[in-house]
């Protein structure tokens, strides 16, 4: 009889097992009882007219058609805005920036900046953007809160892929007397290509769900048309649906249900491609 | 043979050296690696490098293509003549110079590209375009390197699909593709099989005729098979450089026979 442990080794790895697959059912539990409910209320809306139809005040002609239209336009300023910057930023700080003291600072920070409530972007897109330079509800302040809101993720999945790039390359590349930008070109950005388009894919895909900082910015509005450009008043599918769930009638609770498939599917489908090209990334360029 | 001799005779003449290093320290931060090294390297011979490990013959190696300046803090004192010409004086466009200096690495580094944009990539850096100069250039480094009947049907799938000993023959290939004089090799066989290894050896000495070789080894073997002169690293300075033949069988230093005969290191 060992007397050392109260429970034998053996039934603590048992426990354990038990312990963290109860933790994970759990998990999946809720998220299949989230979707299912969903899935039962919403799945009656989902029909042609229903991605075609205008906003309306009778939630069976009511569709989202405006909201589609307006986040298409938002994830498309937006990605335009954040992407070079974040990635042209992540090339700098990785390959070209000194490790230093002030590079250390700098990037705790943008991890940080990453981890900021929406909101508080929502705020600053509000004061700088709509107020400060007169750029109002439209899809350009929209699309600039979100970049802002993006790009510290955009940054930090670019370095992450560019340190995986092993050194070797970058040592086989300058040995055959190429120059640093001839490298990072040909060499490094090639290599980590896939990283990095899982990271822009990955906060797109986050940038779709964002509500909070849009309501601010002013998108919850009554929009009863297509915007046509980037100036445009506009709203977005999470704000149509953050709308309908404040409409008193059950019909509208239906439509923000049909509205939450379509938006989850465009986020499976976004993510799904991100590991898709992921693992045929990796398997490419594995070293 | 006989015409290797006539290059490496002590005393030849000035300007018969491919290179040539003098009073040669290189500090990490204020550590130094490399004290006071002084050799000549005649052109069309292979140079072996041998030593225990640390000892700071890699270091060295990568002096005459300035690798080192990929580090930070390195500071280096004397002089590296290539073609009696100091590369380390600062009117040397240091991207140009490194082409003249062919490289091959430890482990095997090829590109996550084709079998021939790896070769093509010096080229190509270079800003030649044309399919049909490339094809060619890529053939015969290709054909140089032993690797051409091997991978002839396949150069357009991934050189990660190669064996280890083929991604060394094609890195071989790569770096001769942009005709440098001089080919630095460290330790190219170390992550091979012994028949990988041999082709390597055999490829070596074929390539003499064209190059200056310098190859960092730890394995003596190796170093008295390939090599036509040899030179003893040991804790950061050059303890004994000869033939090859006398290094192994008549060394004139202590720490020269110990380290041979497998005493330490």
């Amino acid at each position: 009889m060992n007397r050392k442990h109260l429970i034998s080794p053996k039934s603590q790895d048992k426990l354990f097992k038990i312990f963290a697959a109860l933790c994970t059912g759990l998990v999946l539990l809720t998220l299949l009882v989230l979707l299912i409910d969903i899935g039962i209320k919403g799945i009656q809306r989902i029909n042609w007219s229903f991605f075609t139809n205008l906003p309306s005040r009778h939630p069976e002609e009511s569709g989202i058609y405006t909201a589609l239209a307006g986040m298409v336009g938002l994830l498309f300023f937006t990605v335009i805005i954040a992407l070079p910057i974040g990635i042209l930023s992540g090339i700098y700080l990785q390959e070209y920036g000194k490790r230093n003291k002030l590079a250390k600072f700098i990037e705790i920070n943008i991890s940080n900046l990453a981890g900021v409530p929406s909101v508080i972007y929502g705020i600053l897109g509000l004061q700088l953007f709509v107020r400060t330079a007169g750029f109002g509800n439209s899809i350009l302040s929209g699309a600039l809160t979100l970049a802002l809101l993006i790009m510290p993720v955009i940054i930090v999945s670019t370095r992450e892929a560019i340190k995986a790039v092993p050194d070797s390359l970058r040592e086989a590349s300058f040995g055959l007397g190429a120059t640093k930008w001839q490298t990072v070109r040909r060499v490094v950005l090639p290599a980590s290509f896939g990283g990095i388009l899982t990271g822009i894919i990955l906060s797109t895909s986050r940038a779709i769900g964002e509500t909070a900082p849009l309501i601010v910015v002013g998108a919850l509005a009554y929009v009863p048309f297509v915007p046509e450009g980037p100036m445009d008043q506009y709203t977005s599918l999470p704000i149509q649906i953050f709308n309908w769930t404040s409409r008193p009638q059950q019909g509208f609770v239906v439509n923000a249900a049909a509205g939450i498939i379509v938006l989850l599917l465009f986020t499976f489908i976004l993510n799904g491609t991100a590991i898709y090209l992921r693992n045929r990334w990796y398997k490419k360029t594995a070293i | 043979m006989v015409q290797k001799d006539s290059y490496i005779t002590e005393g030849s003449p000035y300007g018969i050296y491919k290179l040539r290093v003098e009073g040669l320290n290189l500090y990490y931060g204020t550590k130094q690696a490399l004290k006071d090294i002084s050799i000549k390297i005649a052109p069309n011979t292979v140079t072996a490098f041998i030593g225990p490990s640390g000892c700071g013959k890699s270091t060295f190696l990568r002096c005459f293509n300035r690798m080192n300046d990929l580090i930070e803090n390195v500071t280096i004192t004397g002089s590296v003549m290539v073609d009696d010409i100091d590369i380390y004086k600062n009117m040397i466009d240091v991207y140009q110079y490194r082409k003249k200096i062919g490289m091959v690495f430890q482990k095997p580094n090829p590109f996550p590209k084709s079998i021939f944009e790896n070769v093509a990539f010096g080229l190509r850096i270079n800003g030649e375009s044309s399919k049909s100069v490339l094809q060619g250039i890529v053939e015969s480094a290709l054909r140089q390197a032993a690797l051409w009947e091997e991978v002839k049907d396949n150069l357009n799938k991934s050189a990660l699909t190669l064996s280890g000993g083929q991604q060394q023959r094609l890195c071989i290939a790569r770096a001769i593709a942009v005709k440098p004089s001089v080919l630095l090799m460290d330790e190219p066989a170390s992550s091979l099989d012994p028949i990988s290894t041999a082709k390597i050896e055999e490829l070596i000495y074929q390539l003499k005729d064209q190059f200056t070789i310098v190859i960092v080894t730890h394995n003596m073997q190796q170093a008295a098979r390939v090599s036509d002169k040899t030179a003893f690293f040991y804790l950061g300075e050059l303890i004994e450089f000869d033939k090859t033949d006398k290094i192994f069988t008549n060394p004139s230093k202590e720490a020269t026979q110990n380290y041979i005969t497998g005493r330490f290191g």
